[in-house]
């Protein structure tokens, strides 16, 4: 059906028209629809289509007329784009004449405008028009919150369109803003308002006489304090709002001496975010103004400011504070020089150190940390202010320093100095000019090496930052400076007990040596060297005998600590070596704590050392030959004589130097990493030991065969691991074949527990990186049913060798959502019922879902999947349950155990949704005696009961009932407080203190509880 | 503390806080009683915060742990505090603080009988007395 013009020229059908369109809106929109595709046909132009409706458009009703006006607008509102400029003028003119009508057909012809605003041949100079006729003829705030954004919206639109023939109406175009917005009240409309004064500023729409007038009629609404209502299906929040009006208010100098002062204003407001709102806005209105914005209000804005770092109780509202009165001090620090004017910036600084700087000198009052603070700020803004205030303070804070006495005083004086040194700020040109501190750097090395000297120890730790800080400071300390500054750590290093002192230094130590690597090779390495090996020749003086020990552990970690640069990490590695060669030979006597340190070291050296070609060589060609062979001398030495045993053949030592090496591999360049594990291959297959060094090992040594009482040597095969498991992914393992055979002959059949699990760990590593495929399919087809053999065989000696074997298999392909996978997986299931490894098995769960520090991780390079453990638990959560609603009674506590441990390693969101329903059978685990278990089921309750689902609140009572103190949502507990409460008073008559502390501590939470400042509720 | 207001005190002096009780193996020993000692009461107050300054009581120098007494035997524990500036208009609030805390704090054979700033004591008793009875125990 077509509608034709004689149909639309009927006023019945208008009428009917209109009464369809409000009881069945389906059919008003197939209306629609025809009438478009009529006028885009071109079948009655718009000037066919008014004049059809000319009837209801000069109806003598008001409301016909609107009902008319509505018609056309919303036709135009699917067809503008169609329409030519002689029609949008045409319908300007009408849509203009009609905002004089009755006030009832304002909404519709502004919706009209508002459409004809957008479209493309808007002819010129009709913009200016409709906002003439519009600021005359409507009376906008009394309009209805729609229309009013509909008025926003074109005025959008226009701005977006037609700047040029906007800017051409003047400061007419603001002031009818201005009375357009005046009052506005609605959020959405605040927005659209706050984006239209935007535009107005930052785009040098001229304001004329009505700068105050724009002001006037944003500002009323700062600081914004909106609340939206709960479940707004707007969505606007305060930060919005706040945001907006900030850009509209800190858009232009204009504004400056009408903000400034409404600023100062707030800030003497009570209420808190209304000061933080005003600190912001100050911070982001200086950033544009210039001295002459400022001048008159400088001295009110610093006492505000000064109030407010000096007596708030919130930080917020301090680092807001400071971070204004930074920006003030870079808007002053902006203004040029010249030879007449006064400086604004000295004038300025002179009113805050006259506040602030006597504070300075009374350390032990509380107002010394808020000047200093505020003077630091004003420190970090520019060089130039950087200069004026440390020339001013400085000074003054040294000699203070070396005045006082007590520590408490001079560790306070350096904390101040430290912060400022921290803030000054370098120079743009760093060319022209001299360094801010230079003049003062000798005696702030004075103080600091004094303050080093001293014997108190928060002294000392305060000193050490402050040289941090100096060195920091780049080209501030002069070569000597920083040889006595080294010269004083190494001391403190080699003397000092305190622990907190040795932190730090060992801290200070590691960033000095980034930055001045020469000294610490000529210097401190050196020092240290001699220290570790000489002092060791004294042991037989008894003074010695108790420091010794600590001082060689922190040598050993101050050497890992500054090798950063590869210089310094070629210096410091032989030192390492030769400890490890000397414990292994027994000569200095060092224990086995120190040879784990030692290696610990070069493992956090292979971590952290830059890489680059020097750092990889010095591993490949020095460390790891060396390592190995005194590894190897060791595992020998075992074999031919029993006088002596090396602690390098101690697990724990061989598990640092596994770390060492599979974090040296993993970070190798492809090509070394290749001939390394080239070198390790042969060497454990066919017992090549040509690389090594120190070459008087025997030629037929054969690591890999099992010897039953060599375990010695077959425990070697974890560095086979550490090495061929940690390679990229793209570097080809040579002989994999024959490896992966005697990898599984070693764990299936050896006996030392170290040593098959080393192997099997080995294995896995491996598989996890064959790329799919016939190999890799018979590998495991070939595996799968030799351990599956073994285990069958209840009398099988190797049991627990092949189930480590399995375990570890199964854990390298369920990384790799290999298919294979889910035969092992459910072969654990099945064996939770075993008798002998029911338990192991169990454990076994949290090793699989567990991300293992050696092997199979993604530091190794290992194919693991994302996710893969909520994949493991999706697929096998049913199986457990089964198997645990069929198990004997007293293999139940293995499904139990297995249960909370897959559970407890799965991400926290997973486990609050997948929880419920496994609900009771953890609250069972509860009552289960082992220990880790409990600790393991509660660690999985915890973020559940945080947020508790309607499940957990039903078996409240047992809950409460076994884990009274585990609870930690305290709605539901509420009603045990008073029987807490008088349980809690007999242990505050404990005879132990520790218990009563705890008793005291506990129920001071619970009598909070519920309360204003207690746990919320 | 609004910005139009000011402190009563604004620059007080700011006093070291002592660290943790050393523990020693005395403590660790099961069959060993240790009393309730001066240092252990002096523990359960010095942290409480001053109503004025984010700082503690032990920080401003309010409580000193030579001042607060106790005597397990009997059963007895007398704290005395300075208020940091004469006329302190929060005096009555920090030693109702005080008071609190210990009644929490201590098995109820103990008898707190404070001797707390003598010339505002009427008026802090009072004000004990109805705050007291408020408090859910």
């Amino acid at each position: 059906m077509l509608l034709t013009e004689e149909l639309l020229a009927t006023e019945e059908f208008f009428f009917c028209f209109v009464f369809l369109r409000l009881r069945i809106r389906v059919r008003v929109d197939g209306f629609m629809w025809i009438r478009i595709k009529g006028l885009k046909n071109g079948e009655f132009t718009v000037q066919q289509l008014v004049e059809a409706l000319g009837l209801s458009l000069t109806s003598t009703q008001p409301q016909t007329r609107a009902r008319g006006v509505k018609l056309l607008s919303e036709v135009l509102q699917e067809c503008y784009g169609d329409l030519t400029e002689k029609e949008v003028e045409v319908l300007i003119a009408f849509y203009e004449n009609r905002l004089k009508d009755h006030h009832v057909t304002t909404p519709p012809v502004l919706q009209g405008l508002r459409t004809l605003t957008q479209c493309p041949t808007l002819p010129s100079g009709s913009a200016v028009s409709i906002l003439k006729s519009l600021f005359q003829d409507v009376h906008v705030q009394s309009l209805l919150l729609p229309d009013r954004a509909c008025v926003y919206k074109m005025l959008i639109n226009i701005m977006d369109t037609r700047e040029a023939e906007l800017k051409g109406l003047g400061a007419d175009f603001v002031f009818g803003f201005v009375q357009s917005m005046d009052g506005e009240r609605d959020p959405r409309n605040l927005l659209l308002a706050f984006q239209i004064a935007r535009k107005i500023i930052h785009r040098g729409y001229n304001l004329g006489k009505f700068t105050e007038e724009l002001f006037e009629v944003t500002s009323c609404y700062f600081p914004i304090d909106f609340t939206p209502p709960p479940n707004d299906p707007h969505g606007i929040t305060r930060e919005e709002l706040i945001k907006e009006l900030r850009h509209v208010l800190t858009g232009t100098p204009k504004f400056a001496e009408f903000l400034l002062p409404l600023i100062i204003e707030k800030l003497d407001s009570d209420v808190q975010s209304a000061k933080l709102d005003s600190l912001q806005t100050l911070a982001a209105c200086v950033a544009l103004y210039e001295h002459k914005d400022l001048a008159e209000f400088l001295e009110g804005l610093w006492a505000s400011l000064r109030r407010e770092v000096f007596q708030t109780s919130s930080e917020k509202i301090e680092s807001a504070g400071l971070a204004a009165l930074t920006a003030i001090t870079c808007c002053l620090s902006r203004k040029v020089l010249n030879s007449d004017s006064e400086d604004a910036l000295s004038a300025f600084l002179d009113m805050v150190l006259k506040d602030c700087k006597h504070h300075l000198s009374e350390p032990d009052l509380k107002l010394v940390w808020p000047s200093a603070k505020l003077l630091q700020a004003a420190c970090r803004a520019s060089n130039r202010a950087s200069h004026i205030v440390t020339a001013a303070v400085m000074p003054a804070l040294i000699e203070q320093y070396n005045s006082r006495n007590q520590c408490s005083h001079r560790r306070t004086l350096l904390e101040v100095i430290q912060r400022f040194i921290q803030s000054v700020k370098g120079s743009e040109s760093p060319e022209n000019e001299e360094q801010v501190l230079s003049g003062i750097c000798p005696s702030l090395c004075c103080v600091t090496f004094a303050a080093l000297s001293e014997t108190n120890s928060s002294l000392q730790v305060t000193a050490t930052s402050v040289l941090s800080s100096l060195t920091k400071q780049t080209g501030l300390l002069s070569n000597s400076q920083i040889e006595l500054a080294v010269d004083h750590l190494a001391r403190l290093v080699l003397s000092d007990e305190d622990d907190a002192v040795s932190l730090a230094v060992v801290a200070c130590a590691g960033g000095l040596a980034e930055l001045h690597p020469t000294v610490f090779i000529t210097n401190m390495i050196p020092r240290i060297k001699r220290v570790i090996f000489s002092e060791s020749m004294k042991q037989d003086g008894e003074s010695m005998q108790n420091t010794q020990p600590a001082v060689r552990q922190r040598c050993l970690s101050v050497l890992a600590v500054v090798s950063t640069k590869p210089c310094v990490a070629q210096e410091s590695t032989p030192v390492l070596l030769e400890v490890l060669n000397a414990a292994h030979s027994g000569e200095v006597g060092f224990s086995l704590e120190e040879a784990v340190l030692a290696c610990h070291s070069l493992k956090r050296i292979a971590e952290r050392v830059e890489d680059t070609k020097d750092s990889g060589r010095c591993f490949h060609d020095i460390i790891i030959p060396q390592l190995l062979s005194l590894a190897l001398q060791a595992a020998l030495q075992g074999e031919n004589s029993s006088t002596r045993h090396s602690p390098l053949a101690e697990e724990a030592f061989l598990s640092t130097m596994v770390a060492v090496i599979s974090t040296a591999c993993s970070r190798l360049q492809s090509k070394l990493a290749g001939q390394t594990a080239e070198r390790f291959v042969s060497l454990f297959l066919d017992g090549d030991v040509s690389f090594l060094p120190g070459n008087s090992f025997p030629s037929h040594i054969k690591l890999l065969a099992n010897q039953q009482d060599s375990w010695k040597q077959s425990q070697m095969v974890c560095l086979l691991m550490g090495c061929v498991c940690s390679l990229p992914r793209t570097v080809m393992v040579p002989q994999m074949e024959r490896l992966l055979s005697e990898l599984e002959e070693m764990s299936c059949t050896c006996s030392h527990p170290m040593s098959y699990t080393s192997a099997a760990k080995c294995f896995a590593g491996l598989v996890n990186k064959i790329p799919q495929g016939d190999f890799l399919d018979s590998v495991l087809q070939k595996t799968m049913t030799r351990i599956l053999c073994e285990l069958n065989l209840a009398a099988s000696r190797v049991r627990t060798q092949a189930y480590t074997f399995m375990i570890w298999v199964a854990k390298a392909l369920l990384l790799r959502y290999h298919p294979t996978c889910t035969t092992l997986t459910d072969k654990m299931f099945s064996l939770l019922d075993d008798a002998d490894l029911g338990p192991v098995v169990a454990d076994g769960f949290s090793l699989l879902m567990s991300d293992s520090a050696d092997v199979l991780s993604r530091g190794c390079h290992a194919d693991v999947r994302i996710m893969y453990r909520q994949r493991f638990f999706s697929e096998n959560s049913t199986k457990l349950v089964q198997g645990f609603n069929v198990a004997p009674q007293e293999k139940k506590p293995n499904y139990l155990k297995a249960l909370s441990n897959i559970v407890n390693k799965l991400p926290k969101q997973v486990q609050v949704t997948e929880l419920p329903a496994l609900l009771s059978l953890l609250l069972e685990a509860l009552t289960y005696p082992d220990q880790s278990v409990q600790l393991s089921t509660l660690s999985c309750l915890e973020p559940v009961i945080a947020d508790p689902p309607p499940a957990l609140i039903q078996q409240l009572e047992a809950l409460v009932g076994r884990l009274l103190p585990l609870t930690s949502a305290p709605t539901m507990v509420l009603p045990f407080r008073a029987r807490v409460l008088h349980a809690l008073a007999t242990p505050l008559g404990d005879k132990k203190r520790l218990v009563r502390r705890e008793a005291v501590q506990a129920r001071g939470e619970w009598f909070l509880l519920g309360s204003p400042g207690g746990s919320s509720l | 503390m609004s910005g139009g207001t000011q402190l009563e005190n604004a620059n007080p002096v700011i006093f070291e806080r002592s660290g943790e009780r050393l523990l020693t193996a005395a403590d660790e020993d099961e069959d060993v009683h240790d009393p309730i000692d001066d240092r252990e009461i002096f523990d359960l107050i010095r942290s409480i915060n001053d109503p004025e300054h984010p700082l503690s009581l032990e920080e401003l120098n309010v409580v000193e742990q030579f001042r607060v007494k106790v005597n397990d035997t009997d059963s007895n524990v007398d704290v005395e505090f300075t208020p940091t500036i004469p006329h302190c208009s929060m005096a009555t609030l920090i030693g109702l603080s005080i008071k609190v805390k210990l009644l929490r704090s201590l098995p109820d054979r103990f008898k707190l009988t404070s001797t707390f700033w003598k010339t505002l004591l009427p008026i802090y008793n009072a004000f004990l007395q109805c705050m007291i009875l408020l408090l859910p125990i």
